[in-house]
C-alpha cells in the first residue's frame, strides 16, 4: 500500500484567545442635541435641562429637560384630556390595534432601541438586543390582546379605567419598564404621564416617534424627565388617579406615604435581595450559570438579582471553585461590543454606593474574590465581586447592592435555606436549584418571595405576572393580574 | 329567694387564652366593664398570630373550609345569646351565612386567582395565591357582629392570623364570638379579639412591623394617618366595606407567587 502524502501545513495558535472587538454600529441611532417633554403630542420645550451621558465613558449625549411642577402639571392636564376626549371610551379593539402598532413598530425598530439603550444604560448590547427590545414589544403584543377582553379577564366585576396613571421607572431596563407601565395601562383605557429615571431617558425620548409613527391620539402617553423632584411632583399632582411606581424601596415607602389619605391607588415594584440557594444534588455546571446569569445580569441592577447564594455545606468548595472559575471568562467592557457579558455601571452614584458596601463587606470581614480584568480608565466600572466568609449580619447579605456583587453563605438543611433565605424584610424573587422535584415545590411553597426560579434565574415574560411581598412592593406586572392595578370595578 | 346570676368579665382574646388587659384597664362599654387593650396587649396578640399563622396556612384548603364553617356551627348554637348583643336575629343569620359562604371558597381561590402562564419558553410557570401573613382589621362600631364577620373572614379564610380590633362602643358580640371561635376548630392564635379605644390601637397596629396589612375599615377619620403609619414596612392598607361579600375581599389580603421551572428531557 503506498503512503499517502499527508500534506503538512503549520498552523497559527494564536497565544491570546481573547476576543477581537466586535463593535456594534451607533449609526443607527440618531440623538438630538436636545430634548423637550412630550405633552399633547407636542414637544415643550423645557426652561432648565440637565445633560444625559454615556456611563462607558462619560460621553454626553444630549441635554434633557428638568420638568417643573408646572410642566407636570400641563402633562397631567393633556393625559385628562385625551382621557376625557376619547380614549376611555374608545372601542377595546380599537385601543387593541394601537397597542399591536406599538408591538410591531418596536420589533421593527429593535437594533435602533436596542444601541440606544446600552449607550443611555450602559448595559451589553448582547442583552438590550436579546432581552430588553424583544421583551418590550411582547408586552405591548401581549397587553394589546386583552384590550377589548377585559370582561373575560374580570366576570361579574364591569371593569373600566381608573383615568390619569402617573408612572415612574428606574433606570435598569428603561423601555423594558415603560413597556411593563404603558401596555397594560394603555390597554385598560387609562392615559398616562410617564417619568423616565434621570439618568436613562433617551429611549424613552425616542418611543414617543413610535407613538408618532402608531398616530396614537395626542396626549394619552405623555413623557415628562427630570430627577426625584418631578416624580415628586408628578405623585403630588391632585389630577393623577394612580402611581406606579417602580424603584428603591426608601422611595417607594415615601410615596406610600405621600398618598396616605388621598384615595389614589398606588402599585410598588421596590428592592429585592434574593436567595439563590444551590442543594448537593444540583446539576452543578447549570447551577454555576443560573448564578452567573441571576446576579451579574445586567452588572447586577435588576431588583429581583441573585444576590444571596446559599450553598449546602457539603458541595460549598466544588461549586465555588466553579464559579470562580466562570468569572474569569466574563468578559467586563464595551456595552456596545457584542461579545460584552458585563457592561459599565449606570451612573457615578450608583458606582460610588456599590463602592461603599463592597468596602463595608471587606471591613466586616467577608473575603472578596474579584477575576483579573482591565477596567476601562474612562467611564464607571465595577469587576464582578464574589464575596465569601459571609454572616447573614453583614451589610453585604442584608442591603440591596443593585451591582455585580455576590455573597455566598451556606445552610445543611431544607429547614435552614428557608429560614436563611427568608431572613430579609424584601420578598421579590427567590432561586432553587436541585433535581429533586418534590423539594422543588417544597421549597417554592416556603420561600417568602414573589417569583421563584427553580433550575433557571432572571426569566421574564409578558404573560407571567412579577412582584413584590414584604417591602418588596405591593402589585402585580404581568399576566392577567397585571391588568388590576389599573381598572376599577362595579360591586 | 331568687337565685343571683353569676355575671361575665369580658376580657380579650389573644393566642386562644382570655387574658385580661396587661394594663389592667377597663372601659364602660353596653352596661359593662369591657377590658381596654393596651398597646402591649396588641404586641402580645401580633406575636400569637405571627407563630399561628404558618400552620394555619399550611392546613390543607378543604381542613381549613371545614374549620371556618365549624365557626358558623358555633355561632348558629348561640344564635339567641348573639341576637340580643348585635341588631337582632336577621344579623345573626346573615353572618352565619356569611361565614358558611366564605368556608366554600378556601378551596377554590387558587383555581379563580392563579392559573398556569403560557410563557414564552421551554418552562413550566404557575401563579398561585398565598397569604400576606398577619392582618390587623379595625372592625366597622356598626354592625357589631356582622361588621366584624364581615371584616374577619376574608384574611381568614386564605390563610392569614388575624388581630382584629372589635367595634368600640358595641363590642359585646365580639366578645362572645371569642368565646365561639374558642370553641371551635380555629387553632389558637389565628383570630385574636381586642377590645379598645381604636385611636389609641390603631396606629400601634398600622406601624407594627410584624403585621403585613391592614384593614382600616373602622378607623373612620383616622385612616390617613394610619396609611403614612402603613408605609413604614409596605403594608398592604385595605379600605374594608363594613356590609361586602366578594372573592375579591379575600383578594386582598392575598400575595400571588409565580413559579418558573424548565422544561426538558
Amino acid at each position: 500500500m503506498a503512503e499517502i502524502d499527508k500534506p503538512t501545513r503549520e498552523v497559527d495558535v494564536p497565544g491570546d484567545w481573547t476576543y477581537a472587538s466586535a463593535p456594534e454600529s451607533r449609526d443607527i441611532v440618531h440623538i438630538r442635541d436636545r430634548y423637550g417633554y412630550y405633552v399633547g403630542g407636542e414637544w415643550l420645550e423645557p426652561a432648565e435641562t440637565y445633560e444625559t451621558i454615556a456611563p462607558r465613558d462619560e460621553e454626553p449625549l444630549a441635554a434633557v429637560g428638568q420638568a417643573t411642577a408646572e410642566d407636570v402639571g400641563r402633562a397631567v392636564a393633556a393625559a385628562r384630556t385625551a382621557y376625557a376626549d376619547g380614549w376611555s371610551s374608545l372601542p377595546g379593539s380599537e385601543r387593541a390595534k394601537y397597542l399591536f402598532r406599538i408591538a410591531r413598530i418596536l420589533q421593527e425598530r429593535a437594533r435602533e432601541f436596542a444601541v440606544l439603550e446600552s449607550l443611555n444604560g450602559g448595559k451589553p448590547i448582547k442583552e438590550s438586543r436579546d432581552v430588553d427590545l424583544p421583551l418590550a414589544a411582547a408586552h405591548f403584543f401581549y397587553y394589546a390582546g386583552w384590550a377589548d377582553k377585559l370582561e373575560y379577564a374580570f366576570p361579574n366585576r364591569r371593569p373600566r379605567p381608573v383615568g390619569v396613571a402617573g408612572q415612574i421607572i428606574p433606570w435598569n431596563f428603561p423601555l423594558l419598564m415603560l413597556a411593563w407601565k404603558v401596555a397594560p395601562a394603555l390597554a385598560c383605557g387609562n392615559t398616562v404621564v410617564l417619568k423616565p429615571a434621570e439618568t436613562t431617558p433617551l429611549t424613552a425620548l425616542l418611543f414617543c416617534d413610535v407613538l408618532r409613527q402608531a398616530e396614537l391620539p395626542d396626549g394619552v402617553v405623555n413623557i415628562v424627565t427630570g430627577d426625584g423632584r418631578t416624580g415628586a411632583a408628578l405623585v403630588e399632582s391632585e389630577d393623577v388617579d394612580k402611581i406606579a411606581f417602580t424603584g428603591s424601596t426608601e422611595v417607594g415607602k415615601a410615596i406610600q406615604r405621600q398618598l396616605a389619605g388621598t384615595g389614589k391607588r398606588l402599585t410598588l415594584e421596590l428592592g429585592g435581595k434574593a436567595a439563590n440557594i444551590v442543594f448537593d444534588d444540583a446539576a452543578l455546571d447549570q447551577a454555576v450559570e443560573g448564578i452567573v446569569n441571576g446576579i451579574y445580569f445586567n452588572q447586577g441592577h435588576v431588583c429581583c438579582a441573585g444576590s444571596r447564594l446559599f450553598v449546602q455545606e457539603s458541595i460549598y468548595e466544588p461549586l465555588v471553585a466553579k464559579l470562580e472559575r466562570r468569572l474569569t471568562t466574563l468578559r467586563v467592557g464595551d456595552p456596545l461590543d457584542k461579545n460584552t457579558d458585563v457592561g459599565a455601571i449606570n451612573s457615578a452614584a450608583q458606582l460610588e454606593k456599590i463602592r461603599e458596601l463592597v468596602a463595608s463587606g471587606e471591613e466586616e470581614g467577608a473575603t472578596i474574590y474579584q477575576p483579573p480584568c482591565v477596567l476601562p480608565e474612562k467611564g464607571y466600572w465595577f469587576a464582578p465581586t464574589v464575596f465569601t466568609n459571609v454572616a447573614q449580619s453583614y451589610r453585604i447579605a442584608q442591603e440591596e447592592i443593585f451591582g455585580p456583587v455576590l455573597s455566598v453563605l451556606t445552610f445543611r438543611t431544607p429547614e435552614e435555606a428557608v429560614e436563611k433565605a427568608n431572613n430579609t424584610p424584601y420578598g421579590l424573587s427567590a432561586g432553587v436549584w436541585t433535581e429533586k422535584g418534590s423539594r422543588i415545590l417544597w421549597m417554592a411553597q416556603r420561600l417568602r418571595a414573589g417569583v421563584v426560579w427553580a433550575n433557571t434565574f432572571n426569566r421574564f415574560d409578558p404573560g407571567s405576572p412579577f412582584g413584590g411581598y414584604k417591602e418588596s412592593g405591593f402589585g402585580r406586572e404581568g399576566g392577567r393580574h397585571g391588568l388590576e392595578p389599573y381598572l376599577e370595578f362595579e360591586e | 329567694m331568687s337565685r343571683l346570676p353569676v355575671k361575665k368579665t369580658y376580657k380579650l382574646f389573644i393566642g386562644g387564652s382570655f387574658p385580661r388587659s396587661e394594663s389592667g384597664r377597663t372601659y364602660e362599654a353596653e352596661g359593662q366593664n369591657v377590658a381596654r387593650a393596651s398597646r402591649k396587649d396588641v404586641r402580645d396578640a401580633v406575636r400569637a398570630a405571627r407563630a399561628a399563622q404558618p400552620g394555619w396556612a399550611a392546613a390543607t384548603a378543604y381542613n381549613r373550609g371545614q374549620v371556618v364553617y365549624r365557626i358558623a356551627e358555633m355561632i348558629e348554637a348561640r344564635a339567641a345569646e348573639f341576637a340580643e348583643l348585635c341588631g337582632g336575629a336577621d344579623e345573626v343569620e346573615r353572618s352565619i351565612d356569611r361565614i358558611v359562604w366564605y368556608a366554600g371558597w378556601a378551596d377554590k381561590l387558587p383555581q379563580v386567582l392563579g392559573g398556569s402562564n403560557p410563557v414564552a419558553g421551554p418552562y413550566f410557570n404557575f401563579t398561585v395565591p398565598e397569604p400576606t401573613g398577619v392582618v390587623a382589621v379595625l372592625a366597622p362600631e356598626d354592625p357589631p357582629l356582622l361588621g366584624l364577620v364581615t371584616r374577619l373572614l376574608p384574611p381568614l379564610v386564605g390563610g392569614n392570623a388575624v388581630v382584629a380590633v372589635a367595634s368600640e362602643s358595641r363590642p359585646l358580640a365580639a366578645v362572645e364570638l371569642a368565646e365561639a371561635l374558642a370553641t371551635s376548630d380555629v387553632p389558637g392564635g389565628v383570630v385574636n379579639l381586642l377590645t379598645g379605644n381604636h385611636a389609641e390601637l390603631g396606629p400601634v397596629l398600622a406601624s407594627h412591623m410584624d403585621v403585613n396589612a391592614i384593614d382600616v375599615c373602622g378607623a373612620d377619620g383616622d385612616a390617613p394617618e394610619l396609611e403614612r403609619l402603613a408605609a413604614d414596612n409596605v403594608k398592604r392598607v385595605v379600605h374594608g366595606r363594613a356590609d361586602v361579600q366578594s372573592p375579591w375581599e379575600i383578594a386582598s389580603f392575598l400575595e400571588l407567587k409565580t413559579v418558573w421551572h424548565p422544561m426538558g428531557q
